[in-house]
């Protein structure tokens, strides 16, 4: 143990820089709005570790950051929902639920702990009309974002998220969606991700009983063929209303002021 | 071990660090045990016909899949205590089952057992095999065994399709577990013995999905003709039996139209055959 008194505002901020440090290392993930519901795009070299999961019947999971520490949140996640369900009904578990279990662990740990967890991590719930969906971002220290349209987190997330507001619009059809959040993904003049390489998956409000369902193979080089072909729309189509930083949804404080923690 | 509702609230991590095995069951069992169907406690004396009772459930396979169907009478004791239950459950995309015996027991089961299914694939990323699928069924069913000496008795029939071979299989079980897996076709319930006896005359290898839902229906009439605790077509209430069908496309239930018009066509050879297809005798 080093001699001397750092005070709890340092300690704080060192463990967030920490965090923030570790989530910047890895690739970005693309959460967005398209017609049917809320579509996934993770660049992704692995076939099965995945960053992008299914939660419950309308919930889904994506994750950037460490894989042990989203993973158990993940595992976590799913025995909440499913006790959840198997309790009540199937139709209780909610978005919202899921996403101030993940908001009050993470804020402990991140309080508590010596290091806090270095992930971001979205849940998202497809609604029955695009009005019920909803996009839930929450941060290593347990804030919670409630996103409108989309999200982006990890690597580089300002740019991609710039990127993102671009070219989002409402109501984009699959093929669309997936176009933009490639453009998203991908650095001006960049190289796309080759399809090998992707992780995609869609919670998808017309499918029955589970809504969750990825994306590969065949279908997902036609979408992107598709989504390539249409150009990208231009610049004065109608932008995402609530462009501006969303305000946090958890109390405010130290930690929790908006735009960016600490 | 206390229940969820009374933890500490720093015990809320048990969600995440608990990283035993991927069953649901499992997990419940060892984090809120009072969810879980009663395996310990057991009743005073046998409550036999007081509670309703599910009867008959026939599947068989096709080339390329499985078809599953069940009356929708309740009986307790020589009450009809319900006429539109629901006895045959979608577990997850490619499988069924359909329960007969006590009817809260076989409910309950099911959903448990769908949510065991879908804990394991969300969990582990892959779907259990089919044998595995049915395998965990008979562990349920074993679990019950207490409450089947009490007279609750729930036997279920399961259905799935099976991706390695293209075709479906079914399972069925006793009271203390199982499973033992059917070759073409089986029927679970008081009426299954009439219905097993109209299969077995009916059943074509070679049938499509259309003709083997036809083939159901006509078992199912068969056995509430002779078993009367087995419900036959409601033509009054328009309440058909429930016919589900799982091929490589995954489940899906036959809508009450579809059903109906099976039903009816049904019903019209039998105004002028009252006892149904006769099969051939050479």
């Amino acid at each position: 143990m080093p001699f001397g008194y750092a005070s709890p505002e340092q300690i704080m901020r060192d463990k967030a820089d920490y965090a923030r440090k570790g989530i910047a290392r890895g690739r970005s993930v693309v959460v967005l709005q398209y017609e049917d519901g809320i579509l996934f795009v993770a660049p992704n070299p692995s076939r099965a570790l995945h960053k992008i999961s299914e939660i419950y019947d309308r919930i889904g999971f994506a994750a950037v950051g460490r894989y042990n520490e989203f993973e158990e949140l993940r595992l976590g996640g799913i025995r909440y929902a499913d006790i959840n369900g198997y309790t009540y009904d199937r139709s209780d578990v909610t978005g919202r639920g899921l996403a101030n279990l993940y908001a009050s662990n993470l804020g402990r740990i991140f309080t508590e702990s010596i290091k806090s967890l270095e992930v971001e991590v979205v849940v998202a719930e497809v609604g029955d009309t695009p009005d019920g969906d909803a996009i839930y971002r929450l941060t290593f220290d347990g804030s919670v974002f409630d996103e409108h349209g989309f999200a982006a987190m990890g690597g580089q997330a300002e740019a991609v998220a710039t990127r993102l507001k671009e070219h989002y619009r409402e109501g984009m059809p699959l093929a669309e969606a997936l176009g933009v959040a490639l453009t998203a993904l991908t650095e001006p003049g960049g190289e796309r991700p080759p399809v090998a390489q992707l992780e995609v998956a869609v919670l998808d409000r017309t499918r029955e009983h589970r809504k969750f369902q990825r994306l590969t193979g065949p279908r997902l080089e036609r979408l992107l063929s598709q989504g390539t072909a249409t150009p990208p729309p231009a610049a004065d189509s109608a932008p995402a209303e609530p462009g501006e930083t969303p305000p946090p949804t958890a109390p405010d404080g130290d930690v929790d002021d908006g735009s960016s923690p600490l | 071990m206390a229940s969820h509702r009374d933890l500490p609230a720093g015990l809320v991590n048990h969600f995440f660090s608990n990283t035993g095995s991927s069953s649901f069951t499992e997990f419940v069992g060892s984090y809120a045990p009072e969810l879980l169907p009663q395996r310990d406690s057991v009743l005073a004396t046998p409550i036999g016909d007081q509670v309703p009772h599910a009867t008959t459930i026939v599947a068989a396979t096709f080339a390329g899949g499985v078809v599953m169907a069940g009356d929708r009478r309740a009986t307790s004791g020589n009450i009809i205590s319900q006429r539109d239950v629901e006895k045959v459950f979608r577990t997850d995309d490619y499988s069924c089952m359909g329960i007969a015996g006590t009817a809260s027991t076989g409910i309950e089961m099911a959903r448990l057992y769908r949510v065991e299914l879908e804990h394991y694939e969300k969990m582990e990323g892959r779907t259990l095999s089919v044998a595995g699928k049915a395998n965990r069924l008979a562990t349920m069913i074993r679990g019950n065994l207490g409450m089947a000496m009490q007279g609750l008795v729930v036997v279920p029939l399961f259905a799935a399709y099976d991706p390695d071979r293209d075709g479906g299989r079914i399972f069925s079980y006793d009271v203390a577990g199982g499973p033992y897996e059917r070759e073409r076709f089986d029927a679970i319930g008081s009426g299954s013995i009439f219905a097993r006896g109209s299969l077995k005359k009916l059943y074509r290898e070679d049938a499509s999905a259309d003709d083997m839902v036809m083939t159901l229906i006509q078992a199912l009439y068969d056995a509430a003709d002779d078993d009367s605790a087995t419900g036959g077509p409601d033509v009054t209430r328009k309440i058909w039996p429930i016919v589900s069908v799982i091929d490589a496309d995954g489940y899906r239930r036959l809508t009450e139209d579809e059903v109906s018009g099976y039903v009816e066509q049904m019903l019209d050879a039998r105004m002028i055959a009252p006892d149904g297809p006769i099969a051939p005798l050479r």
